[in-house]
């Protein structure tokens, strides 16, 4: 299979990166590319195996609901990309 | 004391230890000779005035009973360090100030370590030859213009040209062991849920792990004996029982079974790297160790599988890159525009293409053809080495197919610069501890590492095994300090 402009672009867009018309053909070639190595897997038959999700054998934890981190919000607000100190402001979301 | 620098770890914290050197001495020695390899572009951000201060409070008052007394160390700007600025090596953390420590650097710290600075690293990790980060490629010092491998391609170089005595990097597909190889030094990447992922920049999470870099074995088992313990902050944390990696390290491996996967004879895998594997086996065998040829039938289909798990796993890691909390933002139009532009200039031309690759092979439609069929051959992959290590006690491969190349080689075609890490990858999806050790040079004089692969946990064999080797392969790296 091949992954025409179309693809691209439609992926650009759910991942949230803007793509121009040059870029977005250079990226087709690459994953084409990429993904011709890809297919290598689709030799095996995967039919009875049971994916794989983690190497760690180990059920998540259960701990306290309790905060650890204290007076660290000025902080964590100084590395907005945005002036204000006391919120984060983005562009206006609604009309 | 003129040689300060070339110390190893070890050495290092004898001297400090008979009084002989100062932790101030050691760490000026450090920023003498780091001031002189700017050439290198090693470091992204240097913290030299706060260790040297921190240098002096340590000499007032002593503990030598720490594990890493005073000692200066640089790490990948890949761990958040508090207070310190950490960019991952991309433009859209250019300016982000971690609030919080990473457990792993954390555990340093408090053991009598003092933050040297940040070492270059590829974008989010995301590369074989540090070529990919924000900040610019990095020299290896064996010679000018290669790369130093990747992505803890500042750590291997500052390592290799003794501007820190050790170093953490982390490796997702290899990039501690392959920028190891590459420099000619020791690299370890641990069984994962080691040492814990808090405060590490996220790349693809269930393969992560941070591990040590060194001159030597035993510097990398003192320093994994302070990084490797439990922590409840990462919810993959494993605890097992951990050994004394450095007190429990012995040249004794007689009547060990090493394993030769002959899947590893690769395709047009230069004889260069297959008499280094037949050195490595004979040296095997002088120490007293048995050779068992073995068979991994899915070798060749790791590759493959990571190009969909990892890019997947980073795709969604990455999504957090928005513009909106912290990090760099480009206005845009409203807020859709404001995340695409964002994002589009914020992030690199690799990470760009592998969140891309990620995000595709997640999306409706084509989750079950790659993405569910990558974690299926994963389980086969994980299998292969589970069926072979019933009758083996380690694994002995090369650790790259080639010595370091050239800036520029191979930033044309993604999928030659992906086989770099053709002998790394099927360790990192199998969860398994690997150590590339040097093992000897190429026709050009670069050095070419060897890669011992253990069972989950197994750290003091492969260390063992590893000191073992070193001791009779007797390897130096032939640096001229040609940047200075």
């Amino acid at each position: 299979m091949t992954i025409d402009l179309k693809t691209v672009k439609h992926i650009s867009k759910l991942a949230r990166i803007s793509t121009d018309e040059k870029k977005a053909n250079k990226l087709a070639n690459d994953l084409n590319s990429i993904f011709k190595f890809i297919e290598a897997l689709n030799e095996l038959d995967t039919e009875k195996v049971e994916p794989l999700t983690s190497v760690a054998d180990t059920k998540l934890r259960l701990r306290e609901d309790k905060f650890e981190a204290n007076n660290i919000r000025d902080k964590i607000l100084k590395n907005s990309p945005d002036e204000n100190k006391d919120y984060f402001v983005v562009p206006k979301v609604v009309e | 004391m003129s040689d300060i620098t070339k110390l190893s770890l070890n050495e290092l914290i004898q001297n400090i230890r008979n009084k002989k050197l100062s932790s101030t001495e050691i760490t000026n020695s450090f920023i003498e000779r780091s001031e002189k390899s700017k050439k290198l572009n090693t470091y992204v951000t240097d913290n030299f005035s706060s260790a040297l201060e921190a240098a002096k409070i340590f000499d007032e008052k002593p503990n030598m009973d720490l594990k890493l007394p005073g000692i200066p160390i640089a790490v990948k700007d890949l761990f958040c360090t508090n207070g310190v600025r950490t960019t991952a090596g991309s433009n859209i953390l250019n300016n982000f100030i971690p609030p919080y420590e990473s457990t792993v650097t954390q555990s340093m710290w408090d053991e009598g370590a003092i933050l040297l600075g940040k070492l270059n690293c590829d974008e989010f990790a995301m590369g074989s030859s540090n070529e990919t980060s924000f900040f610019g490629n990095v020299q290896n010092p064996i010679g000018e213009n290669l790369v130093p491998g990747g992505s803890s391609g500042g750590s291997s170089a500052a390592l290799a040209a003794n501007l820190t005595p050790v170093t953490i990097g982390t490796d997702t597909g290899g990039s501690i062991r392959q920028p190891a190889s590459f420099t000619g030094t020791v690299g370890l990447k641990p069984t994962y849920g080691s040492c814990s992922r808090y405060g590490i920049v996220a790349f693809a999470s269930s393969l992560d792990q941070a591990g040590p870099m060194s001159q030597n074995v035993k510097d990398a088992a003192l320093l994994l004996e302070v990084i490797s313990k439990f922590d409840n902050k990462d919810s993959t944390s494993i605890d097992f029982k951990r050994n004394k990696y450095s007190s429990e390290l012995t040249n004794n491996i007689k009547g060990l079974k090493i394993g030769i996967p002959n899947e590893y004879r690769v395709e047009g895998m230069p004889k260069e790297i297959e008499d280094l594997w037949k050195k490595g086996i004979e040296i095997i065998k002088d120490c007293g160790a048995e050779i068992v040829d073995i068979s991994l039938p899915t070798t060749k289909y790791a590759l493959p599988t990571y190009y969909i798990v990892a890019p997947a796993e980073a795709s969604s890691n990455l999504a957090r890159y928005d513009g909106v909390k912290y990090g760099f933002r480009s206005e845009g139009e409203n807020l859709i525009d404001m995340y695409e532009k964002t994002r589009s200039e914020g992030f690199g031309e690799e990470v760009k293409r592998r969140i891309l690759i990620g995000t595709y092979v997640l999306s409706s439609g084509y989750y079950d053809a790659y993405y569910l069929k990558a974690q299926k051959v994963r389980q086969l992959i994980k299998k292969d080495f589970d069926n072979v290590y019933n009758n083996v006690d380690a694994i002995l491969t090369p650790s790259t197919p080639s010595s370091a190349f050239k800036i520029g080689e191979k930033t044309d075609d993604p999928v030659s610069m992906y086989l770099n890490d053709i002998f790394t990858v099927p360790v990192n999806l199998a969860g398994l501890p690997g150590i590339s050790i040097p093992a000897g040079i190429d026709n050009k004089g670069f050095p070419l590492g060897l890669q011992i692969i253990g069972k989950p946990f197994d750290e003091q064999t492969i260390l063992n095994i590893a000191y073992s080797m070193e001791e009779k392969i007797n390897f130096k790296n032939n640096i001229t300090d040609w940047w200075m």
